[in-house]
């Protein structure tokens, strides 16, 4: 087998065509100078760019993406440690039940969730539609992908650390701050930047729950419909492919660097 | 010399319940609630711009009230008086079961060569694998509107080549642009839960099952894909389960013809105002998609799949 690629690996490349490809067609045509994404190619031109970052209405709703991520990140984080602790480190009746409650809203398709809370925002608790029931509702949707992070990091490391440091006299809060926190801090980290992603690229419930400010994605969804806004359209949905894909990087390293020092001896 | 001070012990399950409260609280505000609200307003009636809080079964009624007249959808005739909310879930779950079909059998075969054939910069596979399924969704159904669209790469692309004279226009706002886009924006969710499936079964099994004279397919079909199940099964229900209800995919690249479920469900609630009749349907949905998942978890013999591949 060696030397001659063997079927499955040509699939695989090919796979990762299919994968890419058609992703890849955004940078491609948002650096051509063109208002089509038509082929033949141009010329290589930056203007759409430059375009870009002088749309007031595009800056404002990534500034309330960026605001409306870190609060949901931060949040999803915050409450996702304490409970990945407690179902890594308790001895919980019902835990497992539990741990399937909280991975539900994987499972239940996103308008459900946001048409869901959108009748008790609007019809039972008579508020108005903001941000704030956009982040609300990312929230939820960050908790399966918090829980998972975070508990994988609790079980990567031996739990008798923590135990040595209430042996020696630490109480909770402080082995949690001296012990827990620092060992889990590459999982609280990826958790960090993971659940930004979610809410910073997430459209479906941001559509439905938004009042009158846009989120990025609600911002570019109103723009696709119009042929003369594509360059500019086309070069923010570059920045954005390239800045997650640089965020996820940092992500899994981090979560790697966590893996490694789980091994004893390495610390 | 001090004697340390005692510790204060709570019992296991009150210390973890109160370090799960701030999550189960979320939770219960932001899923619970609001699912319980949403099944409350399917029981109430849409009278002009108010809300008639008296029960009624109306809604439901409506979605399968009988009529004398079919309406033909495909050569199947469906005798209902609201036809739309049947056709289009039908529909939605015919498109995402094909979908979802293609993705697994797009995703299985990546998934086994990234586990048995990958030795080398197996994390780069992996890295390269994870960032499609962490990039916007969004982007991810608007780049196939620049591929497939009238003046999208594959038109533009074959006619500077010279292969054809007019733009192809059967290429996108159908059902199958639906699907093709399905599969490509869900197919980055599967091929990492299918790869761990495949990670975990012992080698040894199958070596076992060579040295007892199995060739290599034998092999494949008697251990390393019943093993592996389970795994495909999850990840095909991540996929079956939510593109159901998608609105992204039908919206950019379905047109008239390729609308979904989800779209009947934004025009109910955002456009014609009539919530309890949308609150409904989202809740016959939801039951459609968990008696199909749970019909088809038991014809399988999903419970004692698990059990042997642990």
């Amino acid at each position: 087998m060696l030397g001659k690629p063997s079927a499955l690996f040509i699939y695989a490349i090919a796979f990762m065509i299919f994968l890419y490809g058609p992703v890849m067609l955004m940078p491609v045509f948002s650096l051509n100078d063109s208002t089509f994404a038509t082929f033949p190619l141009k010329g290589f031109t930056t203007r759409h760019y430059a375009s870009m970052l002088a749309n007031t209405s595009m800056i404002l709703s990534l500034k309330n993406s960026l605001v409306v991520g870190v609060i949901v990140s931060v949040t999803a984080t915050a409450i996702g440690l304490p409970a990945a602790i407690a179902l890594t480190r308790y001895r919980l009746p019902g835990g497992g039940p539990v741990l399937s409650a909280m991975m539900l809203p994987l499972v239940i398709p996103s308008i459900v969730i946001a048409v869901a809370l959108l009748v008790i925002v609007l019809r039972f608790l008579h508020m108005n539609l903001s941000l704030w029931t956009v982040g609300a509702g990312h929230i939820l949707l960050c908790i399966p992908f918090s829980m998972t992070v975070l508990m994988s990091r609790l079980e990567g490391f031996d739990k008798s650390l923590e135990e040595a440091s209430r042996d020696l006299g630490e109480n909770a809060w402080m082995t949690f701050v001296r012990v827990t926190l620092p060992l889990a801090a590459p999982g609280v980290i990826s958790s960090l930047l993971l659940c930004f992603i979610i809410s910073f690229d997430e459209f479906v419930v941001a559509f439905f729950l938004t009042g009158t400010e846009n989120t990025l994605p609600v911002y570019l969804f109103s723009q696709l419909r119009f042929p003369n806004k594509l360059p500019g359209t086309l070069a923010l949905g570059s920045a954005i492919l390239l800045g997650s894909a640089i965020l996820v990087v940092a992500a899994d390293l981090l979560r790697k660097l966590g893996v490694q020092s789980a091994k004893p001896g390495d610390l | 010399m001090t004697s340390p001070k005692p510790r204060r012990q709570w019992p296991d399950w009150l210390a973890g319940y109160a370090l799960l409260s701030p999550a189960l609280l979320v939770m219960a505000a932001t899923l619970a609630a609001p699912v319980i609200a949403l099944f409350v307003l399917s029981f109430w009636s849409q009278t002009g711009f108010d809300i008639d809080r008296s029960f009624t079964l109306a809604n439901y009624w409506k979605l399968i009230e009988p009529s004398s007249e079919p309406m033909v959808w495909m050569g199947i005739p469906f005798p209902f008086a609201y036809p739309v909310a049947a056709i289009l879930m039908l529909k939605s779950l015919v498109m995402s079961l094909v979908a979802t079909v293609v993705v697994i059998a797009m995703a299985y075969p990546m998934a086994y060569f990234l586990a048995f054939r990958v030795t080398r910069h197996k994390a780069l596979w992996i890295i390269l694998l994870t960032i499609p399924f962490w990039t916007s969704y969004l982007l991810r159904v608007f780049a196939w509107k620049i591929v497939l669209g009238y003046n999208g790469a594959i038109n533009t692309g074959l006619k500077s080549l010279g292969i054809i004279e007019a733009p192809l226009e059967f290429l996108l706002y159908n059902p199958i642009a639906v699907m093709i886009t399905l599969a490509h924006a869900w197919i980055a969710f599967t091929v990492l839960p299918i790869y761990v499936s495949l990670e975990k079964i012992d080698r040894s099994l199958l070596e076992a099952a060579t040295d007892l004279g199995d060739s290599r397919w034998q092999r494949f079909w008697r251990v390393t894909l019943p093993l592996s199940a389970p795994g495909t099964i999850a990840a095909a229900l991540l996929v079956f389960i939510p593109t159901v209800g998608d609105y992204v995919t039908p919206t950019l690249v379905g047109g008239p013809g390729g609308t979904m479920i989800g779209t009947l469900m934004q025009e109910l609630f955002l456009r014609q105002d009539n919530a309890p009749l949308g609150a409904a349907l989202a809740i016959v949905m939801m039951a459609i998609i968990a008696g199909i998942v749970a019909l088809f978890l038991w014809a399988v013999g999903y419970s004692k799949m698990r059990e042997r591949s642990r």
